[in-house]
């Protein structure tokens, strides 16, 4: 429940400021309230109750007046820095991450990338560049990522994190399909970041795009400044909607964020852009993105890129190696092997 | 007046036998007749236009009860109906100001009869515009977070979005066009007031004409306060759909990112709404008998600045072609190509009929003064306009870059029953106007008359003179 405490502080902070007492002509500095001020506590109530409300003096109505002012404007400013989204780092350093057995030859690869994972989350954030790595030549197209992910995110019809897309080349008889499974490509110059009017979108210390549901005011700039497609918007639907009662699966509530929304009437993240994050949630537990561990081809890599012994590392410096739309300027953080 | 003395125009810009007291008589008695008097004509306008606003409120209730999904939006075309008809309400908008304010400056003073009522339809253009942008949002009750203001939500606006730059143009334009319309008013009011014949219309006038005496002083400070007014609305013309314009131009979507688009969208949008203006001022003039006030003259002259301004829009067409192949990336010249026969060509093709062919007919004294057609014109430019926002907004979006993520956009009920609705709010607020406030510019057309007297006297006394007569100086004043 870090989620909003900064904002809290400076709330409490005023409504000290508010309090009509003698004593009280300036207020104590931030640092010293954090520890006080609890969920849903009231703040402290000053002790001398002596002067009744309206018998506060101009001058200092109008000094706490300016004082509200000012710390609105000056926290505004600063709040253009991560907000909640980005709190759950911060339990993380506390994690207990299981025991994984040493390396042996022939072992799954999604052991090596949990090894991988493990020694990245023991970097500060701010070293870590998480990038996916989809080997095209593996894909079957069986599509099971997408719908991990759906389950995972507990997402709603029209939204997809990530499709997998099929083309069908040659002339018949000479016909082949192929597919590109489409994660948010987490660009490293994401295009959908400015445009968003009120800031609820920014990328991350390790290189992961974020969306700020509380944030978010669903004017869809984002949506279609993203030349890959890669956001959806939140209607609002459900799959039962026509059913005669909501089914049990479209009330899970969607661990985003660590955030665990309950998706109801139209609150967040209905009215909301929504998009792959690298299933955050679970790397910061020290779990692979749901696609990754899903994947039956093994054809999906996750881990940092910001370490050279990293899986992920070893496959970008292939040859074969390309990146969606690359003459756009984005720098994705997803890789494709072709 | 020295302002008005500058031109002289072919055509008369007052019709002939109008004396002072026939324009103040004439423009004041509507909106002095008695309430029971109301014409009938009026109150069956006025009906019609309340019963789509209805239909406009019940369309934005749903949308807050169901949210945006009502519409037909899907993952690749998110913006749909919504910014259309934004883009399109705010262009409207422009002439007034454009008509208000830089004709003023130009001293164009065959402006003075249309004035008013151009500024009046920017107003209310505006005003559905504003909307648009915040019923658009999937949370429009958190609009005010696109403001900043001191708050302790952490809450500020992002300034590199241009979409927090609209919210300060069209705050701005609003409220500036607000204060031109109701400084332009106030000698009104006062004339208003004098002629009232009841004692609510008069305190009612009196209370908005703020103590206006017509005292020189207050003339004095009226003229500057409203040339002051005049000189702040000029650059908003060109500043507020240059705005709207790089909501698109920033995204590097084909079809958007387009370096020419803000004197194009600025053209269309002055285009556009001249097309309003013809398509509210002919039936009005008929109706009200105001053929005097309004006369060929100016008809011929919007129709001249349509020309002009069509022919800019034409030429922003061909150039977006031209630089869609010319630009050699295939997106690009995709995005041309499914313009031309893509799923939604006849959109395009009729845009291109509508804005850019039958405009150039308008070079033609013929058609610039024949009034059916030019209702019909304008009608068709104003169907044009709203084309070119959608093919805008939906033909780049529907097609990206990535072929698997393309759809299709088809507009629902909802869609098209708030942008009708829209409309019931428009001509609600213009009924209004045109019932309860003078149309026209009582008192500017009393110096038109003025000057045109003058330039009369003028006249003769230079042809007196040439005959070798010298009138008497005293004459001349
Ligand atoms: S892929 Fe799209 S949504 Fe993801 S970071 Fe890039 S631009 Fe943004
Ligand atoms: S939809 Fe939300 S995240 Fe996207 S640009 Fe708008 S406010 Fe920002």
């Amino acid at each position: 429940m870090e989620k909003y405490a900064r904002q809290r502080e400076v709330w409490d902070r005023m409504a000290d400021a508010f309090q009509p007492t003698e004593s009280q002509t300036s207020v104590e500095p931030l640092a010293d309230r954090s520890g006080k001020a609890g969920v849903g506590t009231q703040p402290t109530p000053p002790k001398a109750q002596a002067t009744p409300i309206n018998l506060v003096g101009r001058r200092e109505a109008l000094q706490h007046m300016t004082q509200n002012v000012l710390a609105g404007l000056t926290l505004a400013l600063w709040s253009s820095q991560p907000r909640a989204v980005e709190a759950a780092a911060s339990e993380l350093e506390a994690l207990e991450l299981p025991e994984l057995p040493p390396p042996q030859p022939g072992e799954d690869v999604l052991m090596r990338m949990m090894r991988d994972l493990q020694r990245a989350l023991a970097k500060p954030k701010e070293q870590r560049h998480w990038v996916m790595v989809i080997d095209l030549r593996k894909c079957v197209g069986c599509h099971a990522c997408t719908i991990a992910c759906v389950t995972e995110n507990a997402l709603p019809p029209g939204v997809l994190y990530r499709p997998v897309m099929e083309e069908e080349v040659g002339t018949y008889p000479h016909v082949a399909r192929r597919f590109l499974p489409r994660p948010c490509l987490q660009c490293g110059n994401p295009p959908c970041v400015p445009v968003c009017p009120v800031h609820a979108t920014w990328k991350g210390a390790d290189g992961i795009v974020v969306i700020d549901y509380d944030a978010c005011i669903g004017c869809r700039y984002c949506i279609t400044a993203c030349p890959y497609g890669a956001r959806s918007f939140d209607f609002g639907e459900h799959h039962s909607d026509n059913a005669p009662h909501r089914a049990e699966y479209d009330m899970v509530a969607s661990p985003e964020y660590g955030q665990f929304r309950q998706r109801q009437g139209q609150q967040s993240p209905v009215g909301n852009a929504r998009k792959c994050h690298f299933c955050k949630h679970r790397i910061e537990k020290g779990m692979l993105p749901q696609c990754v561990t899903t994947c039956i081809g093994r054809a999906t890599f996750f881990g940092d890129a910001n370490d050279s012994a990293n899986l992920v590392s070893e496959l970008i410096a292939s040859p074969n190696v390309m990146r969606l739309k690359e003459e756009l300027g984005t720098e994705p953080s997803a890789y494709y092997l072709v | 007046m020295q302002r008005y003395e500058q031109i002289e125009p072919m055509e008369p810009i007052i019709g002939p036998g109008q004396t002072y007291a026939t324009i103040t008589e004439r423009i004041s008695s509507i909106p002095l007749t008695d309430l029971r008097q109301t014409p009938r004509g009026w109150l069956v306008g006025f009906a019609i236009s309340f019963s789509f606003l209805m239909l406009f409120l019940i369309s934005i209730l749903w949308l807050f009860a169901r949210g945006t999904g009502i519409w037909g939006l899907n993952i690749p075309v998110a913006w749909g109906f919504a910014i259309i008809n934004f883009v399109w309400w705010i262009g409207i908008g422009h002439a007034g100001t454009l008509i208000s304010a830089v004709l003023l400056l130009f001293q164009q003073s065959w402006r003075n009869s249309i004035n008013r009522f151009a500024e009046a339809m920017t107003l209310f253009a505006v005003a559905c515009a504003g909307l648009f942008p915040i019923l658009h949002l999937g949370r429009p009750w958190l609009f005010y977070w696109l403001i900043p203001y001191p708050n302790t939500l952490g809450m500020w606006p992002q300034f590199r979005s241009p979409l927090a730059w609209d919210v300060f143009a069209i705050s701005t334009y609003a409220t500036v066009s607000l204060l031109f319309w109701l400084v332009g008013l106030i000698p009104d009011f006062a004339i208003l007031r004098d002629r009232a014949a009841g004692k609510l219309q008069r305190q009612i006038f009196g209370l908005l004409s703020l103590g206006w005496r017509s005292s020189s002083r207050h003339w004095h400070r009226y003229e500057m306060a409203y040339l002051i007014l005049a000189a702040l609305s000029t650059p908003l013309v060109v500043s507020v759909h240059s705005i709207v314009s790089l909501d698109f131009a920033v995204s590097q979507l084909p079809g958007w990112h387009v370096t020419i688009f803000p004197p194009y969208f600025v053209a269309g949008a002055v285009f556009s709404g001249f097309a309003m203006v013809l398509t509210l001022t002919i039936p009005i003039r008929k109706w009200y008998n105001l053929e005097d006030f309004i006369t060929m003259k100016h008809l011929d002259n919007m129709a001249k600045v349509m020309l002009v301004t069509g022919s800019i829009v034409f030429y922003g067409y061909l150039m977006e072609l031209f630089y869609g192949w010319y630009s050699a990336s295939a997106f690009e010249q995709f995005m041309v190509l499914n313009r031309m026969i893509g799923p939604y060509a006849p959109f395009f093709w009729a845009l291109i009929v509508c804005n850019g062919i039958i405009p150039q007919l308008l070079w033609f004294k013929f058609f610039r003064q024949n009034i059916p057609f030019l209702f019909v014109f304008s009608i068709i430019v104003n169907i044009g306009m709203w084309l070119e926002r959608f093919v805008i907004v939906v033909i780049s979006l529907h097609r990206e870059f990535l072929p698997s993520s393309w759809d299709m956009y088809t507009p629902t009920f909802w869609d098209w029953s708030l942008y009708i609705g829209s409309f019931g709010l428009f001509f609600t607020l213009l009924f209004l106007f045109i019932r309860f406030l003078p149309m026209i510019n009582i008192f500017e057309m009393s110096m038109l008359q003025f000057s045109e007297n003058e330039k009369a006297h003028g006249r003769e006394a230079r042809r007196v003179q040439l005959a070798g007569d010298t009138p008497e100086p005293a004459e001349m004043a």
